[in-house]
Formats: structure tokens, C-alpha cells, sequence
């Protein structure tokens, strides 16, 4: 828990030094990356693995848009399975083929390993192998870890999707060139990058995660990936271990992120810079004409992330390059610098970066600072609204369609709202 | 392993953060891994508290696994001490942490804080929330009042005449369903009954208050999930006599009264004269006459269910149909309850056990909590919610007791405004084919117009089939007629008059239903 050398980036590079701090995390873990995946894959069940606390933490996070039958579920290890008196994998076999005879539609099912069942390294690996045997003529089983002790929030999509690229089918090295669009869109964003490659004669187009887990795209050497979120470490060295390779470019927030991203797929399949233009410019004005919307509004607040999801750098580089917000600090849980370096380059000059956390040594800086906006989790949110701070939820930002030229608008909005809201009430 | 789509509780630590967020002064020190941090939203969002819960976790990663992770726990808890300055610190361990062992206890103490430290075990693959609750309290109380205690044998000094009698109340805490109100309503009519209260704890008590819970002549005990084995230790320390009766509902509110004014040496007699609740008349006018017999289903956990099955019965005139705890603590009061209403109870906190026990009794009332709204939902059955866990909306901006006269007005109201309201089901019964008002949607006073929306049809259908099918599976079956008659039971009690029909089919050897053993089978059961 080092005390806060600050650092500050000097002219929009990615060579500026950085903040770590390590103490108290105040941070979801990877577990609950299942409640969009499990949305967004319809035919995958979700299966973790773990205690008491991860099936609270599920139904807690997941609140009160849990339905009658969500397709995740928890194994909870008891006291027995800790002291040897069942086997531990025995139990898991049984829980398995319960669930399986209760929901004979699932084609997928990933055992999601949690900190107890890491901790007593459980090896779902070999579990998964065992009951792949059993029930190979139905059900597909993986396995990933959304432990907190190994990955935080979005890190579970990670997980999960490092987990599904060893399944996608091999593409052969005479395939013809294909792009994949890698992490999860909402099924509308989806639709409009699809229509947008297929103007610009970009393709075929396959999107990882597939919508159905019997529709996981080919990989080989010519397919090249486009990443449409910044959290995808794993999924990358994997995918680039298959032969694929990553097309670098800053992230779809925005007119600018989105016509960058777009850029980069239309270089790599010899776009013409004219039909580039004319296929992007309607969405880019419209961006902008929505965007419009918000400038007066945003335009001059400082804004404070605290680290959440791997979304601040690409939203703090929207916000500042296309609504002129000005950064105080910059936090996030990682940085891949490696992800992130068309980003870093494009981050203004004197925001301040940081990664890990100390969330009370944070804390005073935020209350030091007095951002006009924080980004914050739900956790801190109301605490600081109290002290006075207008805060933004962090975890909306990864359950609203935000990427691409037509939510542009919306996603400004975001940040908007809790201005205007604000400034609205005089109780 | 047990397949756990919801959880009726929460592990035991976050009942020991429900005691420490409750309280004022104290902090927690708990040795969690990264992620854990979630339970804060529990009081920040779903009880909309506007400070973070006094709780520092270590949030241990795998790479600290390989290092010291007692050495990061003795960090945090000497920078949650210089920073919070608390008057006492709790410290223990999540699940995880519990398999690392680096007993926080031990850890602590080699701390030497200046203030006094309690050490929490916890056993979370064994035991949960409200029993983590109970457990803090209760080792709380022990090491802060415990100094306090006087020679074992020594009698209880006379109280002071020229003073009025105090109580503590014991058990409201953060996260607890209407606890927020219950105080105030139960101190209020302690008020009136001539009594103060001492000490309120946990909630809103500092470490100082705690150490003099032996002050008081006597303690209510609110909450017996939370504060009975507490109330238990005080009893037996500082010989102070604890209630029995939980004040929900008319008849226990009048019970408690006499009950406390029994222990305090007061008269009751102003307190309980005049109609110091509506329920009793709303339930006696004539409008109330159509809740008569109305089946009714109430899980919770014990106090309230126990609660709720004695106003459903005796004071709303409902049938209980079924009765059932997730806290297994209180499996035998709540069997006793259970057997006085003639059903058996069901102690489970397995929810598919719920719903299915639903499904099978057809009650056209479930009492409930948070889940059960779900299954109630899914199965179409009204529903209102009696107790933990329960979500946002149950923790209302107005106020809304349980306890006391004005707890039961509350009650008459929320247990009665889902079901269908009297003339509509009248109207229903008679008339059957409206487009609009009809049986498979929503009363229309709860607004929720005609067309459901598309998912919820398609529950709604796969719930008929399967209902359907379970119906068929049986020896029996019914003729094409007696079917489209059965269509003419509203929908509320038509389970129920399949499930008799083909009862007394079964009974009779039947391997048909026609309209007349429907009838027959009407005439044989009564309503």
C-alpha cells in the first residue's frame, strides 16, 4: 500500500508512468460477467462452482431482474465436500446431471470456478473432461474461473470467452480473409456493425460470443480480430495463438472511437478511402448531431473513474476528445497497455492514470479533487452523494448498448443524466 | 454440493456486517478476497444508506496466496483502526478466507489495539446470515457488557420507584424487513405504556451503549433470529426477564402488552382501551366477508411466518394451507404453529422445494418473501411479502410497521390488496367471456391491464401445461365437457377444484369426469 506518487500523462502517450496502488478493492468479481453472458448466449448454462456467498453475490447483483428460471445457477460446497466425506467431484458429477435432467435444452455448460473452489483447487478442467464423456451427445461442458482472487468484473467474459475460442472451428490457411468482432454487444449494436461491414464489403463478419453456442465462428491465419472491448486479454493471446491476428484501434465510443474502429477493418480489407467515407459518413454525422445534445452540458466538468470495468480509459478518451470533459483521474482495475496503446495515445494531456486501488486513499483524492461527475460502483455511489459528489453508476456502462455511431448519443446521455438530475432538484 | 439457484440467506458474515452497519462506533475488519465488496451495495443500494458500511475487507488475490496474507490482514485492520478511530472492532473471515486459516482472532490480538477487539467464527459452509447475525451480537454483547456484570448469585435491586421502568429492545439491525419502523412503533407504545427504552441495539447503539444493556429492568426481544440468544445471556448475567411475544398482528400486539406490563409492573388498561388498531373492524365489515376461507400459503422465516399465520387465521379469516421456514434455528416453533393450523410444516431453504409445495397446494394467496414473489409469479397466485429477504421496494420511504396497532393496519392492507377485489370476483364468476376483464389477467385494480406482456405469456403457458400434464399423468381423465366446465372456475380456485375432482374420481374408482363428477365432487368437498 504505497503511498500516492502521483503520475501524470503529458502529452497524450503511452509511455506515461502510472499510479498502482494495492489495498482494499472495492471491485465485483468475475462471477458476475454471467448475468450479460448468460443473456447473451441463449443456449449456455452457467454453473459456478463456489460458496454461500457467490450464489448471494449472483442473486444480489442480479436483483430484481432475475426471473423465474435463470440460466445460472450455484453448487454450493458444503462442509461435507471441505472435510472428505463426499468427493468433492462425485458431488459435482450428481449436481451436473440434476441440472441437466431439469433443463435437457442446454448445449452449453460452463463450470465456473469461484475463490473456494479455486482455494481447495477443485479441478473443474478435469470435471468438465469427465462430463464431456458422459454427456457428449448433448451437452457441451467447459470450465473458466470468475474468482475474485484472479479476475474482476469484466475479466469473467474473459475467462469465458478464452475458454470458447479453443472450440472454435479450425479455418484453413487457403481460407479467404474473415474478420471477428471479439466481446459481448448488445444483440441492436451487433446488427449495426454487421450492416456497416457488410456496406463496406468487409467479411465474412463472425461475432465471438456467437448468439448460440452451435454458431462459434471459424478461426485460422487469415482471420484477423477486431476487439470491441478493452477487457479481453486472454481471449486475445488465445485467439492469436490460433493463428488469428488483432487489428489495433481505439474502441467504438463515440464518432470518433467508432469511425477509428471501423477504420481499422476497412484498411485491413483494402476499403477504398472513398467508399469509407460514404458508407461511415451518415452514422458519423449523426453521432455528432447527438452528441451535440450534451456538449453544453458536459462540456468544462472534470470527471473522476474510479476502476470498475476496463472501460474507463476508452470512455475518459470519449468524454474528453468528443465532449471536452476534463479528466481528474483516470482508475481502472488493469491496464494491457498492449489493448489499450491506440487509446493511451489519444488520452489528453495531464490525466492522471491509475491502476489497482486503495479505495480509501482513492476515495480522499476524489473528495480532495471534487470531480463535478465520479464513476463510481454501487457501493460508493449513494455514500458519495451524500458527501455532495454527483456520481454515475459504473455497472450501467456494461448493460446499455454504448458502442457504436447510434448509441453515441446515449452513452453521452449517461453521463448527462445524473448532471441534469442534479441541477432539477430542489429538495 | 447443493444446487442452489437462489439463496433464502446470505453467508454468515454478512450477518455479522448487518450487526456492525446497524451500529455506530464499530468496525469490522474482514478477511475476504477481492470481490466480496459486493455486499456493501446490500445496505447502499437495496437499504439506500447514504454511508459505506463500517467494514474493511483485506481483498486478498491469487498472487498474495503465495505471501503472506496474515500480514495483509494485520494491515488492514491497524489502517482501518487509525482511520476509523472506532470504539470496538469486529474482525473474522469470509468463506474463502476460512479455508486459508489465518485465524483474524489470533491476528488481532497480537495487534494490541487500545480498544476492545471480538474475534467472530463464522462457519460458512455450515451455518448463514441470520445465524452469523445472532452469533455477533450475542459475542458482542458478551465482551462489552460482560465487565459490566455483577457477582453471579446477586440479586436484581429493587427498582427505583420514583422512576419509570426501561426496557432494551433487541434485534432490529441494517437489512432487517421494516426494522426501521418496528422501533419506532414499539417505542412509542412502550412510551404510552409508561416504559423507557434504554438501549436500542444493534441498531443505531455504539460499543458504550452496549456495555450498559444490564441498566435496563428488562429486555424486549423484537427479533429472536437476531437477539435471543443474546437476550438468553443477559437474562442469565444480569437477570433481566426477555419477552416472549413478537407484537405482529392484533391479537400478539395485545399479548405483548400484557406481557410487558406484566414484567414491568404497569396497567395496560388505557393502553389497550378504545380501537387502538383498524384491522379489527376492517376485517369485521362486510366487504371483508369474501377474504372468508381464502387459501393462503406462508413461508418467511420463523417470527414472521409464525406472525402471519395467526393474523391470516384469526384475524383475516383466511385458510392456511401451508406453512413453512427457511430458518432452521426455529424449525420447532414454527412446526408447533403449523400443527395447530392442521398442515404440516415445511422447513426447507431449498426454493424449488417452495415452489413445487406451491404448485401442489393451489393456494390463492402466498405470503411470502422475496422469492416467492417469483414463484408466485410464475404460478400466477397474489402475493405479498412478509419477510426477508426482500428487495428494494421493501425497504419504503413512508412508514411501514409491522409491529404494534399500526404494523397490523399496514398488514391488513398489503396482505388483502393483491387478491381480486370482491365485486370483480363476482363479476368473474358470472360472466366469463369479457375481452377485457377476464380471469387470466391481472385484478384491474392492481392496473396492469389486458395484454401481458410477450415473455410472460409464454410462462404463462408452459406453467398450464405442465400443470396440465401433471393432472393427466393420473389414472384419470376428463371428458371433453367437463374440461370446458372446469374452464368456468375462476382461475384462482380452479387448481384446486381439478385437483379435488380428480381426488374424489381416484377415490371412486373413476376413469372419467364428466360434468356431473365434477359436481358431485363440488357437492362432496364443499368450497
Amino acid at each position: 500500500m504505497n503511498p500516492a506518487g502521483v503520475a501524470r500523462v503529458t502529452t497524450g502517450c503511452s509511455e506515461a508512468p502510472i499510479l498502482r496502488e494495492r489495498g482494499q478493492r472495492e471491485v465485483f468479481c468475475g462471477l458476475t460477467g454471467i448475468i450479460w453472458l448468460h443473456r447473451k448466449i441463449q443456449d449456455a448454462f452457467f454453473l459456478i462452482v463456489g460458496s454461500r456467498t457467490c450464489a448471494h453475490l449472483m442473486q444480489s447483483a442480479a436483483g430484481v431482474m432475475i426471473f423465474a428460471e435463470p440460466r445460472f445457477a450455484t453448487a454450493v460446497i458444503e462442509e461435507r465436500d471441505l472435510a472428505g466425506m463426499a468427493d468433492a467431484n462425485e458431488e459435482l458429477d450428481r449436481v451436473v446431471t440434476q441440472l441437466l435432467a431439469r433443463r435437457p435444452e442446454i448445449k452449453l455448460l460452463f463450470l465456473v470456478g469461484s475463490c473456494p473452489s479455486e482455494v481447495i483447487k477443485l479441478d473443474l478442467s478435469r470435471a468438465a473432461d469427465r462430463l464431456n464423456e458422459k454427456f457428449a451427445s448433448t451437452t457441451r461442458i467447459l470450465n473458466y474461473s470468475g474468482s475474485g482472487i484472479e479476475t474482476t468484473f469484466t475479466q469473467g467474459e474473459d475467462a469465458c470467452l478464452a475458454a470458447l475460442v479453443p472450440q472454435m472451428p479450425e479455418a484453413s490457411a487457403q481460407a479467404p480473409a474473415s474478420l471477428l468482432v471479439v466481446g459481448s454487444l448488445a444483440d441492436v449494436v451487433e446488427d449495426q456493425f454487421r450492416r456497416l461491414f457488410d456496406d463496406l464489403g468487409v467479411g465474412p463478419v463472425g461475432f465471438l460470443p456467437p448468439r448460440s453456442s452451435t454458431e462459434l465462428p471459424e478461426v485460422g491465419p487469415n482471420t484477423r480480430f477486431l476487439m470491441a472491448q478493452p477487457y479481453l486479454a486472454d481471449t486475445r493471446r488465445i485467439l492469436e495463438s490460433r493463428g488469428a491476428k488483432a487489428l489495433q484501434a481505439p474502441f467504438p465510443f463515440g464518432a470518433e472511437g467508432t469511425t477509428a474502429w471501423l477504420k481499422a477493418a476497412a484498411d485491413c480489407f483494402g476499403v477504398d478511402e472513398s467508399r469509407f467515407t460514404a458508407v461511415t459518413a451518415l452514422g458519423r454525422e449523426r453521432a455528432k448531431r447527438a452528441l451535440s445534445h450534451y456538449q453544453e452540458q458536459l462540456a468544462g466538468k472534470s470527471i473522476f473513474f474510479f476502476p470498475d470495468s476496463q472501460l474507463e480509459i476508452p470512455l475518459a478518451r470519449f468524454l474528453s476528445r468528443e465532449l471536452s470533459m476534463r479528466i481528474a483521474e483516470i482508475g481502472t482495475p488493469y491496464l494491457h497497455r498492449q489493448n489499450l496503446a491506440a487509446e493511451l495515445d489519444l488520452l489528453p494531456e495531464g490525466a492522471v492514470l491509475s491502476e489497482g486501488q486503495d479505495v480509501d486513499r482513492q476515495l480522499d483524492r476524489a473528495r480532495a479533487a471534487r470531480p463535478d461527475l465520479t464513476v463510481c460502483g454501487l457501493g460508493l455511489a449513494n455514500p458519495l452523494e451524500a458527501e455532495g459528489l454527483t456520481t454515475k453508476w459504473a455497472i450501467e456502462l456494461v448493460f446499455t448498448p454504448i458502442q457504436g455511431y447510434e448509441q453515441a448519443g446515449d452513452l453521452a446521455e449517461l453521463f448527462a443524466r445524473p448532471l441534469n438530475r442534479a441541477a432539477r432538484l430542489e429538495v | 454440493m447443493q444446487l442452489t439457484v437462489w439463496t433464502y440467506e446470505g453467508p454468515p458474515h454478512v450477518g455479522a456486517m448487518r450487526i456492525a452497519t446497524a451500529m455506530e462506533g464499530i468496525h469490522y475488519v474482514l478477511h475476504a478476497p477481492q470481490g466480496d465488496t459486493y455486499a456493501d451495495l446490500l445496505f447502499t443500494m437495496i437499504e439506500r444508506r447514504n454511508k459505506r458500511p463500517p467494514v474493511t475487507y483485506t481483498t486478498f488475490e491469487a498472487r498474495d496466496l503465495g505471501t503472506d496474507t496474515a500480514e495483509i490482514f494485520k494491515n488492514a485492520a491497524r489502517e482501518a483502526y487509525e482511520r476509523f478511530q472506532p470504539q470496538a472492532m469486529l474482525v473474522g473471515a469470509s468463506c474463502t478466507a476460512e479455508l486459508i486459516q489465518d485465524d483474524p482472532g489470533g491476528l488481532a490480538k497480537a495487534l494490541a489495539l487500545p480498544i476492545p477487539v471480538v474475534p467472530l467464527e463464522l462457519p460458512s459452509y455450515q451455518r448463514k446470515e441470520n445465524w452469523g447475525a445472532s452469533e455477533t451480537f450475542y459475542h458482542l454483547v458478551r465482551a462489552l457488557a460482560g465487565p459490566h456484570a455483577p457477582a453471579p448469585g446477586t440479586e436484581r435491586p429493587q427498582r427505583d420507584a420514583g422512576r419509570r421502568p426501561r426496557c432494551n429492545l433487541l434485534g432490529p439491525t441494517a437489512l432487517g424487513f421494516r426494522h426501521r419502523d418496528d422501533v419506532a412503533e414499539i417505542t412509542r407504545l412502550l412510551d404510552r405504556l409508561g416504559i423507557d427504552v434504554a438501549v436500542t441495539a444493534p441498531l443505531g447503539a455504539t460499543p458504550a451503549d452496549i456495555a450498559r444493556l444490564g441498566e435496563a429492568d428488562f429486555n424486549v426481544v423484537l427479533y429472536p433470529e437476531i437477539a435471543q440468544t443474546a437476550a438468553g445471556w443477559l437474562t442469565r448475567t444480569f437477570r433481566q426477564p426477555a419477552t416472549k411475544t413478537v407484537p405482529i398482528g392484533f391479537g400478539a400486539t395485545i399479548d405483548f402488552i400484557k406481557e410487558v406490563a406484566e414484567i414491568a409492573g404497569v396497567d395496560p388498561t388505557a393502553v389497550l382501551a378504545g380501537a387502538p388498531s383498524r384491522l379489527p373492524w376492517y376485517s369485521r365489515s362486510v366487504d371483508s366477508t369474501y377474504l372468508t376461507g381464502k387459501r393462503v400459503f406462508i413461508f418467511g422465516d420463523a417470527t414472521h411466518v409464525v406472525a402471519a399465520a395467526r393474523i391470516a387465521d384469526k384475524e383475516l379469516g383466511f385458510k392456511v394451507v401451508g406453512l413453512g421456514t427457511y430458518s432452521r434455528e426455529f424449525a420447532r416453533d414454527v412446526r408447533a404453529a403449523a400443527e395447530s393450523y392442521g398442515v404440516e410444516a415445511l422447513i426447507t431453504d431449498d426454493y424449488l422445494e417452495v415452489e413445487e409445495k406451491v404448485a401442489e397446494l393451489h393456494p390463492e394467496l402466498v405470503l411470502g418473501t422475496q422469492m416467492e414473489r417469483h414463484i408466485a409469479k410464475r404460478l400466477r397466485v397474489p402475493c405479498a411479502v412478509i419477510s426477508a429477504p426482500v428487495h428494494v421496494q421493501d425497504f419504503p420511504a413512508r412508514y411501514s410497521p409491522q409491529m404494534g396497532f399500526e404494523g397490523a393496519n399496514v398488514i391488513f392492507d398489503t396482505f388483502v390488496h393483491p387478491l381480486m377485489m370482491g365485486l370483480e370476483e363476482h363479476l368473474l364468476g358470472m360472466f366469463r367471456g369479457d375481452f377485457e376483464f377476464h380471469d387470466e389477467v391481472q385484478p384491474s385494480h392492481l392496473g396492469h391491464g389486458a395484454a401481458p406482456a410477450q415473455d410472460q405469456t409464454q410462462i404463462k403457458e408452459t406453467e398450464i401445461e405442465k400443470a396440465e400434464i401433471a393432472s393427466v399423468a393420473q389414472a384419470v381423465t376428463w371428458a371433453a365437457e367437463a374440461e370446458q366446465e372446469l374452464r368456468k372456475i375462476p382461475f384462482f380456485v380452479r387448481g384446486k377444484a381439478r385437483r379435488n375432482t380428480e381426488r374424489f374420481a381416484e377415490e371412486r374408482g373413476l376413469a372419467t369426469i364428466t360434468v356431473e363428477t365434477l359436481y358431485d365432487a363440488k357437492a362432496h368437498f364443499g368450497r
